[in-house]
């Protein structure tokens, strides 16, 4: 039914309707909406038979999701930023054991400085962990990825992520239209496991691996992760023909015929990039979106295929490696090879990302001044004068606490 | 696409008022998105929301630099927080108060503005009287749909009931539609001294 509602209550009825049987997780903003509202379900006994399992830290949510996963039980938590950091060593054993929990990760910039806003950097930092990464677009797709991720976790046995926009996403009240019980039902059959702890025939689950075979091991689990490539569009496609909805996939291309220039981007950034590019092709101009759902696996057929042969590509990223550059560019120019490709690192720490700011991002690489790798809206002010201070002063002291002295300083040209 | 920004103190209702008008909005058949601007919000605080009104889908996710509205929920704010900013000549303004534009050091918008497009509205009495709470978010909903006309106050009811339940939802209605009565006055007294 289509309602208006708060992303992270979407996504809390949306997981209730997968039936899971045990919930653990640790409240971070900007995920906790959508524990406390699973929370109150298991309570109420509105989800049931479901546990909710309180817990001291990150760490043992994902250690808890891990033991409950490996029991048997249909297995969910969330978490964000720092959540994420702290529950990592887990996070890379889920994968490893080839466990099929369902984590959502609302989107948050990693301290320090500390940040409670969206970025992409938590998820880059688990990108080569095994788990399936898909981003979200709106809080619709979120909310139909989740049913779609436990069937993906659940056919493949591996983790599946879905990655959604903290705050922009999570605290934005818009029309989603929920699956209700009886349609989840019929896409989403009951947890049948391919390895499961069972008293009446023993196993075990979690060998330590030695020099003699961990590189095969590793090889399966990279070559689960490619059947995931086939998996993911298929169920994608019969979730559209079973609701008459496109929902996930490996990619999403808009507006990409005849396209001389492409903006690559992942999340609810689209929408933005979306409408600044219809303003371009209403004037004439050649421009295309490509969306990335899939980001591990990453889809290189998929977006060479869709890229092709184009005059430039810009890869809009919230993240980037310090020290190299983008983390998402990489992998799109590993996909398309030499097209002219920029990258532009966009809305670290909650910064807006804004039309205007795209449209002469796009001007700029029509007219050859867009460096391969740029930052939207940076202010170079400030980066000179504390390049300048460092580089006269040998005890220079931290970044964060020097440019928020220097922007909160009164200056001649602002007065 | 209609575009409204809220501006009060953490406490006063600043983020439910924008989602409370995204329902209304919906309910009417529209699209809307409200969403909040995203802080370390706390009691007293400066607060944003906004929300955006449509009749097609809302793809844009960056915040609201030009406003058609805005809506000030605390009068402390005005020389504090710049409230006005990208709010075009042709913009509407609604504040909670009971002293007028020119009172509060606001002539310079008054210059600017449409004079029927600048009203005021005593929405923390009128929660006292009606809800018995000092939240204004709900009474200026109320003057809101009269000043705009973007939703009717039989939405922004529906919406109040949803969000609080019959009882407390129809006090707050009630604080509603006495605000948009109010607002609906104040207009047509502007309106008259146009005709003169």
């Amino acid at each position: 039914m289509l309602q208006q509602i708060e992303g992270s209550h979407a996504i809390a009825e949306s997981v209730a309707r997968c039936r899971p049987e045990v919930v653990c997780a640790y409240p971070i903003s900007p995920q906790t909406h959508i524990i406390e509202a699973i929370g109150a379900m298991v309570k109420e006994g509105t989800l049931a038979p479901c546990e909710f399992i309180n817990v001291e830290s990150e760490f043992a949510a994902m250690s808890v999701s891990i033991g409950a996963s490996a029991a048997g039980a249909r297995a969910y938590t969330a978490t964000a930023s720092q959540g994420l950091l702290f529950m990592i060593e887990a996070v890379y054993n889920a994968a490893g054991l080839g466990l099929p929990i369902v984590m959502t990760l609302a989107n948050r910039a990693i301290g320090a400085p500390i940040n409670i806003w969206n970025d992409h950097s938590d998820a880059m930092a688990v990108r080569d962990s095994g788990w399936i990464q898909l981003f979200a677009e709106t809080n619709q797709e979120a909310a139909d990825l989740h049913v779609q991720a436990f069937r993906l976790a659940e056919d493949l046995s591996v983790p599946v992520m879905v990655c959604m926009d903290g705050f922009i996403l999570t605290h934005a009240v818009e029309g989603v239209d929920l699956l209700d019980q009886e349609q989840v039902d019929r896409f989403l059959p009951p947890y049948e496991p391919r390895q499961v702890l069972d008293p009446e025939d023993p196993a075990s689950i979690g060998a330590m691996v030695g020099p003699e075979a961990f590189e095969e091991v590793r090889y399966l689990a990279h070559l689960r992760q490619l059947d995931a490539l086939d998996r993911i569009p298929e169920i994608a496609a019969e979730f559209a023909e079973m609701f008459g909805r496109d929902s996930g996939g490996l990619v999403r291309p808009y507006r990409l015929a005849d396209a001389d220039t492409v903006i690559v981007a992942m999340g609810s950034v689209l929408g933005t990039i979306k409408d600044a590019v219809d303003e371009r092709r209403e004037a004439g101009e050649r421009i295309g979106v490509l969306g990335i759902t899939s980001f591990r696996p990453f889809p290189l057929e998929a977006v060479r295929q869709a890229l092709g042969a184009r005059e430039r590509v810009i890869v809009v990223e919230k993240a980037f490696s310090l020290g190299m550059g983008g983390v998402l560019a990489t992998d799109v120019a590993m996909a398309i090879g030499t097209t002219t490709l920029h990258t532009v690192v966009a809305g670290l720490g909650g910064r807006p990302i804004t039309r205007v700011a795209l449209l002469d991002m796009v001007d700029r690489a029509r007219a050859g001044a867009l460096e391969p790798l740029s930052f939207l809206d940076l202010d170079e002010g400030v980066i000179a004068r504390e390049r300048a201070r460092m580089a006269t002063v040998r005890r220079s002291g931290p970044f964060a606490e020097n440019v928020l002295r220097d922007l909160g300083r009164p200056r001649e040209d602002q007065a | 696409m209609f575009q409204v920004r809220i501006h009060g103190r953490g406490g006063q209702g600043v983020v439910t008022a924008a989602e409370l008008l995204a329902v209304a909005a919906f309910r009417e058949g529209r699209h809307a998105q409200a969403f909040p601007s995203f802080g370390s919000e706390r009691t007293g605080a400066p607060v944003v929301s906004y929300c955006r009104i449509d009749d097609r889908e809302i793809r844009t996710r960056e915040p609201i630099n030009a406003p058609d509205a805005v809506v000030i929920q605390d009068v402390t704010l005005i020389h504090q927080v710049d409230l006005f900013s990208g709010l075009e000549e042709s913009g509407y303004v609604l504040i909670n108060t009971s002293r007028t534009f020119t009172e509060l050091g606001l002539g310079e918008l008054v210059e600017r503005c449409r004079p029927d497009h600048l009203m005021t509205c005593p929405a923390t009495e009128l929660a006292l009287e009606h809800v018995g709470r000092p939240v204004p978010n709900a009474a200026l909903l109320g003057g809101f749909a009269a000043l705009t006309g973007q939703v009717p106050i039989h939405a922004i009811g529906d919406a109040l009931r949803d969000r609080f339940g019959p009882t407390i939802g129809e006090r707050n209605l009630a604080a509603a539609t006495a605000a948009f009565d109010h607002v609906r006055a104040q207009m047509e007294v502007v309106s008259g001294a146009a005709a003169d």
